[in-house]
């Protein structure tokens, strides 16, 4: 019955789990904890309605400890509580239809319509066909693929991206409150990705869902999860916690070589420009004449007056050494005024770009392109140190702010979306 | 080399029923030989280990000469229908299992996967899943089993069976060729026409294997 499926979300605990592949005790060499895939004793709790995100190296179990979930795995040891209930002692068929699985290579079936594939669960369950065919459409509509254009086309007819798409919305059917999705994004193009990324989360931010996500992408695991556990060979549960915390202070030196000598840039990419206090700008406008004023404003650590146009729009920089008292501003030598940013820009798009402009500031600007404040490298320093943990000095030369590593170029530049009102 | 076209027009029963016969034993064969081999072909898919003396035992009665089949099998069963199908169905096997094995094989594994993982049961997955998607090559070597049957059958008229066999032995030892070209006709008419109606029924089961990506 469709009204039977709950929108609500549940907790997920993993309680001291272990999986162990053996040679079925023959003339085994092998410690058989070491081989891939093994999970050793792994305890965590997903909350309800939160992304946790399984990452490390290949070999690590985090597709194992994905899998024991829907059993399609059985743990050698240990429980797996869903909302408290032991998944062993649960009906396995219908332990599977109540849970989501998306898998890397979505394994739509190319004999059934998108329409079909995505009423799977539904279908399972018994719905009546005309309120599959309902959600079917429903689901369709959102993950952004229009229902008369796609429902009655073949999984072959599709691109890459459009059936990750598919695959998610056969997830979701019968509104289960766990999804387990196995690399989804993992077989799409960068750009693709990136998209199916953002447009997950901003799903996931109406559906709320309990979501256990796998990936061996650190970069994803930041952006991607509430929460994120770092797993280490052999299966062993190396940190969990919030992305922040895993970045600024992780917890072994496995887990600081994992999330990589620029974590510091990554933290980075976690908050954005509004989470910073901006600096305030010294601005003028263009037609003004220069004052001893102005001149003393620019008395700080930053030397540059910000000229504003007619409009009240960034026009350019002067330096403090170009502003000659009695003469019209606008005739003094001018630095281009980029770049201008969102307040929704993460500050390491923000960081890389203005270290490429002129002054090194990033006027944070409105729709309109007014003028909100600054931000400077050491705002964004000054951020770092404040969010770093309290273990964030342990690690002596994993310093929470790790110096650019010139073999790991920065990210390329973002235009800036040109404001409607410049039209 | 003149056909006698007016025999032909005297005796069109008697070609009818060879012909009926020939259906007959043909279809019979490749019935149950499909069932066998759906039987063995499932429990080879399952258990891997068994793939090797199903398919050797397959092979082995593949290999036999037709002729010393049906000569080993008369003193047990006579010369019988039971004795021709017997003959013809082990014929089917090699060709059917190792068929709906590698159709079953060929199902990719995601969505096999995919299926377990949303909660199909196993019989549920093979049937609405597995055997679907498998159904393109299955149906191939049903193809390939029904032809070669069709020529098979005509050895049987050695052991009095034979439909289309039985015309073209007695035209042979009549020395009436026209007996002989009709039993011809008749057989290669009705390898194409089965041929063709299971090109029908593949495209009818299997239309999303034709569509090609956009």
């Amino acid at each position: 019955m469709p009204d039977r499926a709950s929108s609500r979300a549940a907790t997920v605990a993993f309680d001291h789990v272990n999986k162990r592949y053996g040679h079925s005790g023959r003339g085994g060499g092998h410690r058989s904890d070491e081989l891939p895939g093994a999970v050793n004793d792994l305890s965590f709790t997903v909350p309800a309605g939160k992304i946790c995100v399984l990452v490390g190296p290949s070999g690590c179990g985090k597709t194992t400890s994905l899998k024991m979930v829907n059993r399609l795995i059985e743990p050698t040891a240990g429980r797996i509580l869903i909302d408290g209930v032991d998944a062993a002692d649960r009906d396995v068929t219908e332990l599977r239809r109540g849970i989501g699985y998306v898998i890397q290579q979505v394994g739509l079936f190319p004999h059934q319509t998108i329409a079909e594939n995505v009423a799977t669960v539904p279908r399972l369950l018994g719905w009546p066909k005309a309120r599959q065919r309902e959600r079917a459409d429903e689901l369709l509509a959102l993950v952004g693929l229009e229902p008369t254009t796609y429902a009655a086309r073949f999984p072959v007819q599709l691109s890459g991206g459009e059936r990750q798409r598919v695959g998610v919305a056969r997830a979701l059917a019968a509104d289960p409150p766990i999804m387990l999705m196995d690399e989804p994004f993992g077989a799409v193009d960068p750009i693709a990705r990136e998209r199916l990324q953002d447009e997950f989360l901003a799903l996931q931010d109406r559906l709320a869902k309990t979501i256990l996500f796998v990936t061996h992408d650190v970069d994803e695991a930041i952006k991607m999860g509430d929460l994120v556990a770092v797993l280490q060979e052999g299966g062993v549960l190396a940190q969990f916690g919030p992305p922040t915390e895993i970045l600024a202070s992780p917890a072994t030196p496995f887990v600081a070589r994992f999330v990589g000598a620029d974590r510091g840039l990554k933290r980075l990419s976690l908050r954005r420009v509004e989470d910073l206090e901006l600096v305030p700008a010294v601005t003028a406008g263009v037609a003004e004449t220069a004052t001893a004023e102005h001149v003393r404003a620019l008395t700080g650590s930053f030397p540059w007056l910000l000229l504003l146009d007619e409009r009240g729009r960034p026009a350019g920089w002067v330096a403090r050494a170009d502003v000659r008292v009695g003469t019209i501003l606008a005739e003094a030598p001018m630095a281009p005024a980029e770049p201008l940013l969102d307040r929704s820009v993460s500050l390491r798009d923000a960081l890389s770009r203005l270290l490429d402009a002129d002054v090194h500031a990033g006027i944070v600007v409105d729709r309109e392109h007014h003028v909100r404040g600054l931000v400077t490298v050491t705002g964004i320093a000054e951020l770092l140190r404040e969010t770093a943990g309290p273990d964030g000095a342990e690690l002596g030369s994993l310093d929470p702010l790790v110096p650019l590593d010139p073999l790991e170029p920065l990210e390329p530049l973002e235009p800036l979306e040109p404001p409607e009102a410049s039209g | 080399m003149s056909i006698r076209w007016d025999w032909v027009a005297r005796n069109l029963d008697e070609v009818a029923a060879a012909t009926v016969d020939h259906l007959q034993l043909t279809l019979v064969a490749v019935a149950v030989g499909f069932s066998l081999s759906l039987v063995l072909a499932l429990a080879v898919y399952r258990w891997r280990r068994l793939y090797g003396p199903v398919a050797g035992i397959a092979g082995l009665l593949y290999t036999i000469p037709s002729l010393a089949l049906f000569a080993v099998l008369v003193p047990f069963t006579g010369l019988s229908f039971a004795t021709a199908e017997i003959g013809l169905v082990s014929y089917t096997l090699l060709i059917l299992v190792r068929g709906i094995v590698s159709g079953l094989d060929g199902v990719p594994r995601d969505a096999v996967e995919a299926a377990t993982g949303m909660g199909y049961t196993d019989r549920q997955r093979l049937a609405r899943v597995e055997l679907p998607l498998a159904a393109p090559v299955i149906v191939t070597s049903i193809r390939l089993a029904t032809v070669t049957t069709i020529g098979l059958v005509m050895v049987t008229a050695l052991i009095g069976e034979g439909g289309l066999g039985q015309l073209m032995l007695r035209g042979f030892n009549r020395g009436f060729p026209t007996m002989v070209y009709a039993g011809v006709v008749m057989s290669v008419a009705l390898a194409v026409v089965l041929d063709l109606l299971l090109v029908g029924v593949q495209r009818l089961l299997t239309p999303w294997s034709r569509i090609r990506s956009a």
